[in-house]
């Protein structure tokens, strides 16, 4: 094979073959487990993947997914959103946040409905745009509500140093951005926990490094394996995590080493370092709180602190999902969407009750969409 | 919303610090400022995310995994064939 051309790095790793050709060693060596396993995806990007490429359907029997917590939107409770909406709703604000936050519903409705009341909300595909949003309205206060787990976080330290360093006086931050291995952490707290092994979001490890995931097989016995997006990479992912447990073995494995390595982007951990601390808790919706799970501004950046200069109107008061929805479960690997009495009928993609069905990404949207695929 | 598109570096604007990347022919800006100084060169793989560029994709690596990939399919076919042969020699039909 001779130089890398673009598009190999698509096609080439969405081959039906090769995806053939894996679905039969993984069912070769899936014949020498004693017990079937539990593959929990953590990020939703591969639930998409999986769903879009029917790939539960190429595996053998014993071989099961979970599909996991891993959408930033889907864990966003609705207290949060709430403040969003209250923010937006502010007659000198204009609310900035990704797409992805559009249509999920906090307890006063969804930024789309706050929009259909009046409100300036604005969704950038970077946060980035802030800038130039901020640029044309220096009478309005600019507040960019940041949502993401460690894949987002440093864009969103990037503005903020942006921020800093340019003394920009209207940009104000509401930061929501969550940590995966301590979700990971709690999910495995669980009794009832079935998850034998992960599949490793890969983006968050090009930021973090495959290291944040050191301590899954180290002290919880679970193998990892950090996986790319593509289908071949979710393949080649299952097929080692399944040659870990005929061989015995329990260890850490980077399957997408074309972007991932140990010690990930160093720069951008630098800049979240620098703006950027744990919080001691943050809530996860369907999960519950999760210590350490989430981040916050450093003190010393108060003054671009919108949760802080709001404080008076943002309430702390904490709101559950509909009864009814079970995205709690979902998330946690114990449901399947159409588990849920609701799914597909009063929650469907355009009328989403629960988180999962927001977010493309969302377990519960992605089998509403792939669903003729079950 | 973490699913960074690949991309090929083909301009770079040290003043802005932003570079022009090609997305499956779509041509867009991404800042460079997750990216260390002289990091990124022009023709360089990397991936996208919201506006920045967040790592170089390791060429080699790549190369090896779609080699990796051609030799599975390969010896798939090669399995099928001899499958084929066995079957064929197996034939309870034969010779009817
Ligand atoms: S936003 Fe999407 S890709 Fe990112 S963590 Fe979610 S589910 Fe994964
Ligand atoms: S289908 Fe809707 S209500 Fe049911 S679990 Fe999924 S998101 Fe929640």
């Amino acid at each position: 094979m001779g130089e890398l051309q673009l598009k190999d790095l698509y096609t080439g790793f969405r081959d039906p073959e090769v995806i053939q050709g894996y679905a039969k060693l993984i069912e070769e060596e899936a014949k020498k487990l004693s017990s079937p396993i539990n593959i929990m995806e953590v990020c939703g990007g591969h639930t998409h993947t999986i769903m879009k490429y029917g790939l539960q359907q190429l595996l053998p029997e014993n071989i099961n997914f979970l599909h996991g917590p891993g959408c930033p939107v889907c864990i966003m409770p609705k207290e949060r959103i709430d403040h969003a909406y209250i923010l937006a709703m502010q007659e000198d604000v204009i609310l900035v946040t990704l797409g992805d936050m559009i249509k999920v519903p906090g307890s006063k409705g969804s930024l789309q409905d706050a929009r259909a009341q009046g409100a300036d909300v604005r969704f950038v595909y970077s946060p980035l745009d802030t800038l130039k949003i901020a640029k044309e309205n220096p009478e309005k206060k600019i507040i960019f509500f940041a949502i993401g787990f460690e894949t987002t976080t440093p864009m969103s330290a990037a503005l903020l140093d942006v921020v800093v360093k340019q003394n920009i006086s209207n940009i104000l931050f509401h930061i929501n951005h969550v940590t995966v291995p301590e979700a990971m952490e709690l999910l495995l707290a669980d009794d009832e926990c079935k998850i034998d092994a992960f599949l490793g979001p890969s983006h968050v490890s090009v930021i973090s490094g495959s290291q944040i995931y050191d301590k899954f097989p180290s002290e919880y016995k679970k193998p990892v394996v950090v996986g790319g997006f593509e289908p071949v990479d979710v393949m080649e992912s299952i097929s080692m995590i399944v040659r870990q447990f005929a061989q015995k073995r329990c260890e850490l494995e980077v399957q997408y080493k074309r972007a991932v390595n140990t010690e990930g982007n160093l720069k951008a951990q630098t800049l979240n370092e620098n703006y950027f601390e744990k919080a001691p808790h943050f809530r996860f919706r369907g999960l519950g709180d999760i210590p350490n799970g989430g981040l916050k501004l450093r003190d010393e950046y108060s003054a671009y602190n919108a949760e802080v200069l709001y404080e008076e109107l943002l309430k702390s008061e904490l709101i559950d999902d509909h009864k009814l929805c079970i995205c709690g479960d979902i998330l946690k690997g114990k449901a399947t969407p159409p588990q849920c009495s609701i799914f597909g009928t009063a929650c469907k993609p355009s009328t989403p009750m629960g988180s999962c069905m927001v977010s493309s990404e969302g377990a519960c949207a992605a089998y509403y969409k792939y669903g003729n695929l079950l | 919303m973490c699913l960074s598109i690949p991309s090929k570096v083909v301009k770079i604007d040290k003043e802005r610090n932003v570079a022009t990347v090609d997305t499956m022919g779509i041509t867009r800006e991404a800042g460079l400022d997750l990216m260390e100084e002289d990091d990124v060169k022009i023709g360089d793989y990397v991936l996208l995310h919201i506006g920045f560029i967040m790592n170089k994709l390791d060429e080699a690596d790549a190369l090896e995994s779609l080699k990796v990939y051609s030799e599975l399919v390969e010896k798939m076919d090669e399995q099928e064939r001899q499958n084929l042969v066995e079957e064929d020699d197996n034939c309870p039909n034969r010779g009817k």
